[in-house]
């Protein structure tokens, strides 16, 4: 067996030893093996899930050989899912792999309380009745449910969460917490130990743009009122008195100073993000609250009073031409004060644990740090029940899909996609499978779709011709290459689910597989 | 996911082809165990289309040089259909990926849009020597500065556990005179090699849109993505198509500089000619015309036949013809920057067939 860090080393590299523990804690439930439930299957046993059971109660059929990698020749006629199943304990012998040759409709119905034994279940191409089931199911035994369907050259996948709280969210791109432009105190004396008017040009080249920056903001507010610059014209102003404490054209420290004043700028305080998270009720907190809500409330607490309207100080600053000395004294100025914030912080969770009759100690250290190092970043994801969105869409979105160009083929073919499921239940195929009743077969389709648009309160809005036949050509194909698509998809927002980082996607993704102008509706 | 612990230290074409023939009956693989340079130009032009999975920028040029090479233009500038090589391709990087269709002649070209692939960002060696600040500052120090100092002439192998354990050490000892923290053997590995990190699913994803594009050109059976697809699953799940325009003065999928010569013109002078061109820079020229070496650089075999030919001039070399496409290979650009590349040129002879000074400064 391989040494897991050098196996798993490219991902560790993304989620880092915790998001692999997490992962190979995780049990996964797969219900049907298709080639989307497979494929999806297929990269969480590569990055090395606990374990997987799939369910599927079909046999193996020279069809699936054309489109399923998962099965071959010789396992015509056996159990589908344990050929699947067998299959892909090949990938990775750390990987529990388990099947059940069971219909996943008839399990739903006759045993709903097997799934609760799983973190996550994988249900695909299932049908809207089933789908609205087990999703009530699982909602009620708090598993985590992903839905994943591949159709001719679409499909979609969609999450199903009650609430999915993310702590570390790793954005790409988000504003280093410098607080220039609010410098605590101690910051400010260790800038004020620093001349930028130095003499030797070593160390005026060694200044880092942190110091620069709050020594010249200083200097502005000072001749402007106390205020820094706001308007444009302000903003080009304390560029150019930048850009006059230059001594000479090699000082990258000074280019960068430029460059990072928009740190300067930025306002004050929290974003409407983080604003809106605090003011949710959840973080009103009791013996019930889960363990992400208390350090919610915690913040709040933290960002009225000794945050003086900031969040903790994430602690880590980025590169910046400087003398090493000064940088590594520079960091533990920051270090510093995130420890502090931290240390508040915990005195806080530890009270606010206590109130709501809870041990003081059961939120850990390196969980309440993580969340102080992250509070800016924090996220909620929630996602309405299947039902709801089914019977009673967000009226004021769907119009806007409905009448937006960039989003008619995606929502032509969500409704679509339904309508082919009522189609189904009514004559026992899928518009297109069955030979030489083409036309029928589309006007048919038509109808349904015309009705359930009613059904959605949209009277009077249609789809394309175009769409109705390309939908109708599927014939309720499961193309392999849609499949590994929306596999791939489903089994990425499967891994942001289980390690808790990254951000999972919101609403229901819309696969377009004719131009990949797929969409995502938030109905 | 063709690949299995036992399979380690085996060529990855040949083990996957296997695999995937014993899943798959009636399918038909054969592998090259190779680099993709070292395949002859013929190989490439047998094939109706070239699937990408490449992981270098270097890979990328090379490979769309080669079918642009392919692309021949009619009197009116328009691409020959039968000589149209499509590519697609892909890459990732984390949870980010790309998938495009490139289509020489129609869509832009690898080269047309290089700028999407920014440089990767070096640090300065002053940084490394004098100011280092952060881990990676250390480990590239070690690895750069440090290792040749010590060893000479013997040069790091990336590979070699030995070596790498070596500048981690070195990297360990420098974070500590500098009071700077976070040097892991890993980060050393990461840094070192430039591991780009790769997950399974990401990877599934763009491989499945190109897979599907390479079904749609191939089988005609829908319209393709127009022309490159990003996906970003990093906060929720973004895709987004953008249809890049062609640069028209491309020097690799355009219709290629128009170099103007004298009939007396040798190939040596020609040769010489190309190092200063200010499009194209290029020096250590080989040059083909339809498949036949006239002057090749290496191998020293080929380097002796063709020598001869440089004292000849061009004119002739090329049967006498007025004007046509001659292919070259050689380094472009200027200092560090330079690399290898095929360049496409339309050479036209003065005072042949009617053809003169005046209607070329109209045709120019």
């Amino acid at each position: 067996m391989a040494e897991p860090k050098t196996k798993y080393d490219r991902q560790l590299r993304i989620w880092g030893e915790q998001g692999q523990t997490a992962l190979e804690k995780s049990s996964i439930c797969l219900l049907n093996c298709g080639p989307t439930g497979s494929e999806t299957l297929k990269n969480l046993v590569l990055g090395g899930v606990g374990s997987i059971t799939v369910v599927d109660g079909s046999k193996v059929e020279i069809g699936d050989l054309g489109n399923n990698y998962f099965v071959d020749e010789s396992s015509v006629g056996e159990s589908k899912a344990k050929t699947v199943c067998a299959f892909l304990q090949e990938l990775n012998d750390a990987v529990k792999a388990k099947f059940i040759e069971e219909y996943p409709e008839a399990l739903i119905d006759s045993n709903p309380s097997f799934f609760s034994q799983f973190t996550l279940v994988v249900a695909t191409q299932l049908v809207e009745d089933s789908m609205v089931k087990l999703d009530r199911i699982c909602r009620d035994a708090n598993v985590m449910l992903i839905f994943a369907r591949s159709y001719g050259l679409t499909g979609f996948v969609r999450i199903s969460v009650k609430e999915h709280a993310v702590i570390e969210s790793k954005p790409d791109h988000f504003l280093d917490d410098l607080r220039l432009n609010d410098p605590w105190p101690e910051l400010k004396s260790f800038a004020e130990t620093y001349d930028l008017d130095t003499p030797d040009p070593v160390v005026h080249k060694h200044t880092p743009y942190v110091i620069i920056l709050i020594k010249i903001a200083e200097e502005w507010a000072k001749n402007h009122n106390g205020n820094l610059p706001s308007t444009r014209e302000e903003k080009r102003e304390f560029k150019d008195l930048l850009k006059s404490k230059m001594i000479a054209s090699d000082e990258d420290n000074y280019k960068e100073a430029i460059e990072a004043s928009f740190k300067l700028f930025a306002p004050r305080g929290i974003s409407p993000s983080i604003q809106q998270i605090i003011n949710d009720n959840c973080a009103e907190v009791n013996s019930n609250s889960t363990d992400f809500w208390v350090l919610v409330a915690a913040l709040k607490e933290f960002i009225a009073n000794e945050g003086g309207g900031e969040a903790p100080l994430e602690g880590s600053i980025p590169d910046m031409t400087s003398s090493t000395e000064l940088y590594v004294n520079l960091q533990k100025i920051y270090q510093a004060k995130a420890e502090a914030d931290f240390l508040v912080m915990e005195q806080r969770v530890k009270k606010l644990l206590k109130k709501i009759g809870r041990d003081p100690d059961s939120i850990s250290k390196a969980t309440i740090k993580s969340f102080c190092k992250n509070a800016r970043k924090v996220k909620i994801c929630r996602y309405r029940l299947i039902e709801d969105e089914y019977n009673t869409p967000v009226q004021l979105e769907l119009q806007k899909y409905l009448t937006d160009e960039d989003y008619s083929i995606a929502v032509g073919f969500y409704i679509l996609l339904r309508a082919v499921d009522r189609f189904a239940a009514n004559y026992n195929s899928f518009p297109g499978q069955l030979e030489g009743e083409m036309d029928e077969e589309i006007s048919r389709l038509k109808t349904t779709a015309v009705t359930l648009l009613g059904d959605l309160g949209c009277n009077g809005s249609t789809l394309t011709e175009d769409l109705i036949n390309e939908m109708c050509r599927y014939g309720g194909a499961e193309l392999l290459a849609v499949a590994s698509f929306i596999g791939g998809i489903a089994s990425q927002e499967v891994i942001k689910l289980i390690t808790r980082q990254f951000v999972p996607m919101c609403g229901t993704f819309i696969f377009n597989g004719i131009d990949h102008k797929s969409q995502l509706l938030l109905l | 996911m063709s690949f299995e612990f036992q399979d380690v230290g085996k060529p990855k074409a040949e083990v996957a082809a296997r695999r995937v023939m014993e899943r798959v009956s009636g399918v038909d693989i054969t592998p090259h165990f190779c680099r993709i340079e070292d395949k002859p130009l013929d190989f490439y032009s047998d094939f109706s289309i070239i699937v990408l999975g490449l992981d270098s920028i270097e890979a990328r040029s090379y490979i769309n040089a080669v079918a642009c090479g392919f692309l021949e233009y009619d009197s009116d500038d328009n691409p020959r259909e039968e000589t149209v090589k499509p590519m697609v391709d892909g890459g990732t990087e984390g949870f980010k990926g790309h998938a495009r269709i490139i289509v020489p002649g129609t869509t832009p070209c690898f080269e047309c849009t290089i700028w999407l692939f920014p440089p990767q960002v070096k640090f300065p060696l002053c940084t490394l020597a004098e100011t280092p600040r952060n881990a990676a500052h250390c480990i590239e120090y070690a690895h750069l500065i440090k290792w040749d100092e010590v060893h000479g002439k013997k040069s790091f192998d990336p590979d070699n556990p030995e070596d790498m354990q070596w500048v981690y050490s070195e990297a360990v000892k420098r974070a500590e005179l500098f009071g700077i923290q976070g040097v892991t053997y890993s980060l050393t590995q990461g840094v070192v090699k430039n591991i780009i990190p790769a997950i399974a699913s990401t990877n599934a994803i763009i491989s499945a849109a190109c897979a599907l594009e390479t079904l749609k050109i191939v089988s005609g059976c829908s319209k393709t993505l127009s022309n490159y697809l990003t996906y970003n699953g990093v906060e929720g799940l973004h895709t987004k198509v953008t249809e890049f325009v062609r640069d028209k003065d491309c020097l690799v999928c355009g219709p290629g500089v128009l170099i103007e010569l004298e009939k007396s013109v040798t190939l040596k002078k020609f040769i010489d000619q190309l190092e200063d061109h200010p499009r194209l820079l290029l020096t250590k020229v080989s040059v083909t015309h339809r498949g036949n070496n006239l002057y090749m650089r290496a191998p020293p075999v080929l380097e002796e036949m063709t020598r001869s030919n440089l004292e000849l001039p061009l004119f002739d070399l090329m049967g006498g013809i007025p004007k046509d496409i001659i292919n070259v290979n050689g380094m472009a650009g200027k200092g560090d920057g330079k690399q290898s590349c095929l360049r496409k040129l339309r050479v036209v002879f003065k005072g042949v067939d009617g053809i003169s000074d005046i209607d070329m400064a109209g045709g120019a």
